[in-house]
């Protein structure tokens, strides 16, 4: 799967897409691959406030559990609640359908600090290569 | 072994297809042990005294589940006996354990007049589970798999080999059989390969060690370091049926003549009544919220589509319907004793059979 120029990518694989001062959050195709089947998604409430790189939920696939980080700091104003009953579209549609949590952002410079889908893509192969 | 296959879909997908058609597992990483007897009886008697189930009622040609335990009655390993011959006998351990086993089976069995071959790494051991199972066998040229009862095994040629071990047993809770052949690549990559296109017409798939784990807990089979270990006695975790403390002397038999009465938890199943997944290691509570036991396995069951776990419970709390927390994340969420095994597969398919792994056995 490609990964979308519009997007910013961390090193934990959560991407964010921006527009104007609120940023999408969701998981990479590669953390959902890793993942497997995703059976249980626990997102925060809105009005959470989320301090970047810090915990902003769980989802658990058959095989395991896994943290998920936040790109960016803010506050949750949306969740994706369609993921409460299908959590498996994150593993069809993770760039896309299987977003997880809207973030008013409280700075624009942290979002500077990602990669961009270049740079991701780079990061994977260097990954994949020192494993 | 992977967790789970590329290209195959993934976990439930390999799931899937054991409970309704067939799978194929790599499980070479499994140990084997001969125990054979230098003298007359020699080496009955010494399986005899390492393991708990009942050795001398097997025929040739027949295989049981047992333990071998500690004084203390506690679990050194859980394994399959398969009786080759008169005093011939061929154990199948764990992957994990087996350096352990191996060292205790022959120390233990150093008064006996009998040798102890490890051949573990003289085998390739393939599972094919599932409903098709047999029909698989049959492309592969073994005519009579279907006939084959349960926990019995024979010899066949199959894929140009002869005199292939095939036993109708497996960790998965549906029929299947697990064969034994050499551990030459050449061989091994054929017989894979072969199995996979005798399959493919059942929609046969390869499966990792994800989807051997969500069988067995869904038909509460017991693993090692989780449900069975140094701590735990045979009581405790509902083994008893396999434990035959009338055929005489074994090791852990007279602690275990003590503990009966003493029996103070329980393994239980679990089922989540809130939305969460109890996983290995999570403490559970009582409704005051004091910790009184310890998720041993969970995970979503892909057959039920619930979220499922084995625990031990004190025996007050291990009656079915009672409702206990666990412990997920910092929040405690509710759930609920039910009845195990969690799955039980639909018997009529089966042919020749006797009793089951997880149900019991003679």
């Amino acid at each position: 799967m490609a990964y979308p120029a519009a997007l910013r990518y961390t090193k934990d694989h959560e991407w964010i897409e921006v527009k104007g001062e609120l940023g999408t959050v969701g998981l990479t195709d590669h953390a959902q691959s890793q993942l497997g089947d995703v059976v249980f998604v626990e997102l925060p409430k809105p009005g959470t406030k989320l301090e970047a790189g810090k915990p902003l939920g769980t989802v658990e696939s058959t095989k395991a559990v896994f943290e998920i980080f936040a790109p960016a700091s803010g506050e949750v104003i949306e969740v994706n609640d369609d993921l409460a009953n299908a959590p498996e579209r994150i593993n069809r549609d993770p760039h896309g359908g299987g977003w997880l949590v809207k973030v008013r952002l409280s700075s624009r410079a942290e979002i500077a600090g990602l990669m961009d889908a270049d740079a991701y893509e780079s990061y994977l192969s260097s990954q994949s290569a020192s494993s | 072994m992977p967790i789970e296959y590329p290209r195959t879909g993934g976990l439930i997908a390999e799931h899937k297809a054991v409970r309704g058609g067939v799978g194929v597992f790599d499980v070479s990483h499994m140990g084997d042990v001969r125990v054979r007897g230098r003298s007359l009886a020699a080496g009955l008697a010494a399986v005899e005294h390492i393991t708990m189930n009942d050795v001398s009622r097997l025929a040739m040609g027949q295989a049981e589940y047992s333990a071998m335990l500690y004084p203390e009655g506690t679990f050194v390993d859980d394994l399959i006996v398969h009786r080759l011959g008169e005093d011939d006998f061929l154990l199948v351990i764990n992957a994990g354990t087996r350096e352990k086993d191996v060292a205790w089976i022959r120390e233990n069995t150093k008064s006996f007049d009998c040798e102890v071959i490890d051949l573990s790494d003289a085998y390739t051991q393939l599972a094919i589970q599932g409903p098709r199972a047999a029909d698989v066998l049959r492309r592969l040229g073994y005519a009579a798999a279907a006939e084959l009862p349960s926990y019995w095994f024979a010899y066949g040629a199959i894929c140009g080999l002869s005199d292939v071990l095939m036993a109708r047993t497996g960790y998965t809770g549906e029929d299947g059989f697990e064969i034994y052949i050499p551990s030459d690549m050449e061989t091994s990559e054929n017989v894979w390969r072969s199995v996979l296109e005798a399959g493919r017409e059942f929609g046969i798939l390869p499966c990792g060690l994800g989807a051997r784990n969500t069988l067995r807990l869904e038909a509460r089979l017991p693993l090692y370091g989780h449900e069975i270990s140094q701590d735990i006695n045979v009581w405790e975790a509902g083994l008893g049926r396999f434990c035959k403390m009338e055929k005489g002397e074994f090791v852990g038999r007279s602690a275990l003549a003590g503990l009966k009465s003493t029996v103070a938890r329980r393994l239980v199943g679990l089922e989540m009544i809130d939305r969460g997944i109890a996983r290995d290691g999570y403490p559970c509570q009582n409704m005051e919220g004091q910790v009184i036991g310890k998720v041993t396995s969970g995970s979503p069951s892909p057959t039920l589509g619930k979220n499922i776990a084995l625990a031990y419970l004190p025996l007050d709390l291990a009656e079915l319907g009672t409702v206990v927390y666990v412990e997920i994340r910092g929040q405690k969420l509710k759930a609920q004793v039910v009845p195990t095994p969690f799955y039980r597969r639909r018997k009529s398919e089966e042919s020749g059979s006797s009793e089951r792994h997880s149900s019991g056995k003679r």
